[in-house]
């Protein structure tokens, strides 16, 4: 178990840096620091000027230092401005260039600055990370124990009316993209023309203080695409088992039904829903990001749309390591649960 | 004139859709008679769910057909008027500045749009961009993914490390922002998007000659003919696809050049395979994994054939089941794919009539005017719909025999 462990962890990080290359690759390309120059400096620059600006800032160096530097494993770039000012990437306003420290990268901890909200990467990573978290928690509380108990219902007897009722509403909603449902939804309850307006279009006020009102539908517009498929999961899962023959043996010793499902078939049924949970995440993440825009709540998958949308390269490099890393810590630990879960397979 | 009720606006749209309904009605006609001597195909007709799958996508199918032969659409979809701005559906159509044109459909059936747009024509009009889209992009993604999947799974070892390391790679990056990275203006600029069209469309290439050769390369006579004419063929093709005029790849002459795509339809085409091939390409290692065990392969093996041989012509067709039933699930994931970029305004030109472009622009007016919204969204909502219903039938039906 240690030795798969490892192994599996560094898999991670090589996924993880060769990842970040890739983002780093790029955000770095030329058009993109030109936009850069171009909205730091001064927009009417020319192309020689441009030039010097990026070279002043350390832009133009050979990509693999760049990003040695971006992560902190080489020296940070120190640089003169034509117009005699000391620029660099570890140095701070307020702090004179030579206390600055020579590495500052990502391993510690330094991520930049974003050149449009102009505040730390970090602060605005982490903050956004919060308010989606929140949104998570929820979803998260909506969707996995409806779509268990949906999947558990249809697969217990297959073929029956309410297996085929239940499928149908499942396949409906993987069918169901969120920019789909979210249009849906907000036609039916929210919209001040007709429909009920039972609850709110927007989830902004959600941000400081979220009620049932201005909460719920971004939430179930989320949980609904992925629940379709968790649903499914289980009731292929919960057939297969309820097919076996010690299910048969309990039913003909004259256990209850109930006691069948409840006790003998349910937690066999739920290893492999436990694991598409998991890997849920990253397909989340992408609910998250339209949900946020649709409903104007700004958590990460909004930060990650304004960051892209205004080519604010360290904002964006931050929010992708942050999304890369949740995608790869949860494959990871679904791996792990699986093997821990299921008895049949053994790792040396 | 007064506007239309909903009934009479139901049934203008029903008329308008007469096409539609004869071709669906011939096709299903047709195929219920013959479903015996159709093979997996007619079996569809055996199951409820799978019939009514199929009847959903063929309507749209049938829809983008007849819509793109201008036999449904009334109104041009990019033509604005100032005075049907926001307007419900049913007004009677109506030009600000001077009169309309006699010709004209005198309503807007579905109403017009936050730029006075006919929100009907619209939505035929994106179903047409969709149905170009979509299987084209699902079938290079199943190129891409047989041709690295099969031999990945039957060679195994360094290769197969090699390329599940590069499929996890991409299958960790959010689709999202995949799509802000590579669907920017400023990538296709670098080419990078032009580049990666260029790598990715070898492979049908390959998939067809490795085919071909593996099959006829004892009969040289048969071969080398097929072979030439197929590479030409599809060597044309290809360059005339990857090369633009005044784009970053410009390879063939202009008189050579059979068609240019528009550069926003490739980038967004490039980007839904790349998303797409990974995927594929896990599927058809673990099929192929499985089927590598089997007796016949073995048999193949002791015969002599070649490693191309068995993976293609042994491996290959016993996979088809589970393949034909993840492409229908492929094409309505990839629908949503391209909603989703349109969604957030990336790639496709803004004016494009494509369902995610057109949510896009009338969520913004959500909460006062939902008719600009709503007939997009049903309808990528039931064609993705029909493609599951399609595939589950499918896949009912295969499992049985």
């Amino acid at each position: 178990m240690g030795t798969f462990i490892l192994r599996r962890v560094w898999v991670m990080i090589l996924t993880a840096l060769c990842l970040t290359f890739i983002v780093f690759f790029l955000t770095n390309l030329y058009p993109n620091l030109e936009k850069l120059a171009k909205t730091q400096g001064n927009v009417r620059m020319s192309d020689e000027q441009v030039q010097t600006w990026l070279e002043t800032r350390g832009y133009l160096q050979p990509l693999p230092v760049k990003y040695g530097q971006w992560l902190g494993v080489l020296p940070g770039w120190q640089g003169v401005t034509t117009d005699g000012r000391a620029v660099g990437q570890c140095l701070e306003p307020g702090r004179p260039p030579e206390a600055a420290p020579r590495f500052c990268g990502v391993l510690q901890g330094d991520w930049g600055n974003s050149s449009v909200f102009k505040e730390p990467v970090w602060d605005i990573v982490s903050k956004r990370l919060g308010l989606t978290g929140k949104l998570m928690f929820w979803v998260m509380v909506l969707m996995v124990p409806s779509a268990l108990l949906l999947g558990v219902l249809a697969g217990m007897r297959e073929g029956s009316r309410t297996d085929r009722t239940l499928s149908t509403f499942a396949i409906t909603t993987t069918a169901t993209p969120e920019y789909v449902s979210g249009v849906i939804l907000i036609a039916v309850f929210a919209s001040s023309a007709v429909g009920l307006k039972w609850f709110k279009g927007t989830a902004t006020s959600a941000m400081e203080d979220a009620t049932f009102e201005n909460f719920f539908l971004p939430v179930l517009t989320i949980a609904l695409y992925g629940m379709g498929y968790i649903a499914r999961m289980t009731r292929a899962s919960m057939a297969e088992v309820m097919t076996q023959q010690y299910i048969r043996t309990a039913r003909l010793k004259g256990v209850s039904f109930p006691n069948i499902v409840l006790k003998h078939a349910l937690r066999n049924a739920l290893i492999a829903p436990f694991t598409v949970i998991m890997l849920q995440f990253p397909w989340l993440l992408n609910g998250v990001v339209i949900v946020e825009t649709l409903f104007n709540y700004k958590g990460f998958g909004w930060t990650l749309v304004q960051a892209a949308g205004n080519n604010d390269i360290e904002l964006l490099l931050g929010v992708s390591v942050v999304s890369v890393f949740v995608v790869l810590v949860t494959q990871l630990i679904s791996d792990i649960v699986y093997v821990y879960l299921n008895p049949r397979i053994k790792v040396a | 004139m007064e506007p239309l009720s909903w009934g009479e606006i139901v049934l203008r749209i029903l008329g308008l859709l007469t096409p539609v309904w004869i071709g669906l009605v011939a096709t299903i006609a047709l195929s219920i008679a013959f479903k015996r001597r159709l093979g997996l195909y007619g079996k569809l007709f055996d199951s409820p769910i799978g019939m009514v799958g199929f009847g959903l996508v063929m309507f749209w199918v049938f829809t983008a057909i007849f819509g793109a032969m201008d036999l449904i659409v009334t109104h041009d979809a990019l033509s604005q008027s100032a005075s049907m701005k926001n307007e419900p559906p049913g007004t009677p159509y109506s030009k600000l500045i001077g009169d309309p044109d006699p010709d004209a459909y005198p309503f807007y059936l579905l109403g017009g749009d936050n730029l006075g747009r006919d929100v009907f024509s619209r939505v035929v009009d994106g179903a047409w961009i969709v149905i170009q889209i979509a299987p084209l992009a699902t079938l290079f993604a199943f190129m891409v993914g047989i041709t690295l999947g099969l031999p990945a799974a039957y060679y195994g070892g360094r290769l197969d490390t090699f390329l599940s390391f590069l499929a996890n790679l991409i299958l960790a990056f959010p689709v999202i922002l995949l799509f802000y990275l590579l669907v920017t203006p400023e990538i296709v600029a670098t080419g990078i998007p032009s580049y990666m069209a260029a790598v990715m469309f070898v492979f049908p290439i390959l998939f067809a000659t490795v085919l071909l050769n593996s099959r006829y390369h004892t009969r040289p006579s048969v071969r080398t003919p097929v072979l030439a004419a197929v590479i030409a063929v599809l060597g044309w093709l290809y360059l005339s696809l990857i090369s633009e005029r005044a784009g970053a790849l410009e390879v063939l002459p202009s008189w050579l050049d059979l068609f240019d795509i528009p550069g926003g339809i490739l980038v967004v085409f490039v980007s839904v395979v790349f998303v797409n091939s990974p995927t594929v390409f896990r599927i058809v290692r673990g099929i192929a994994m499985d089927i590598k065990t089997r007796d016949y392969v073995a048999a193949a093996q002791t015969r002599g054939e070649g490693a191309w041989y068995i993976m293609l012509w042994e491996i290959l067709p016993n996979a088809r089941g589970p393949l034909i039933v993840d492409f229908c699930l492929r094409v309505g994931y990839t629908t949503i794919l391209l909603g989703t970029l349109g969604f957030f305004g990336l790639g496709l030109p803004p004016e494009s009539p494509d369902w995610g472009s057109t949510i896009n622009e009338g969520r913004k007016l959500l909460s006062i005017y939902l008719h600009p919204a709503l007939p997009p969204a049903l309808a990528l909502l039931s064609l993705v719909l029909g493609l599951n219903l399609l595939a589950d039938g499918l896949r009912e039906e295969s499992l049985r025999d």
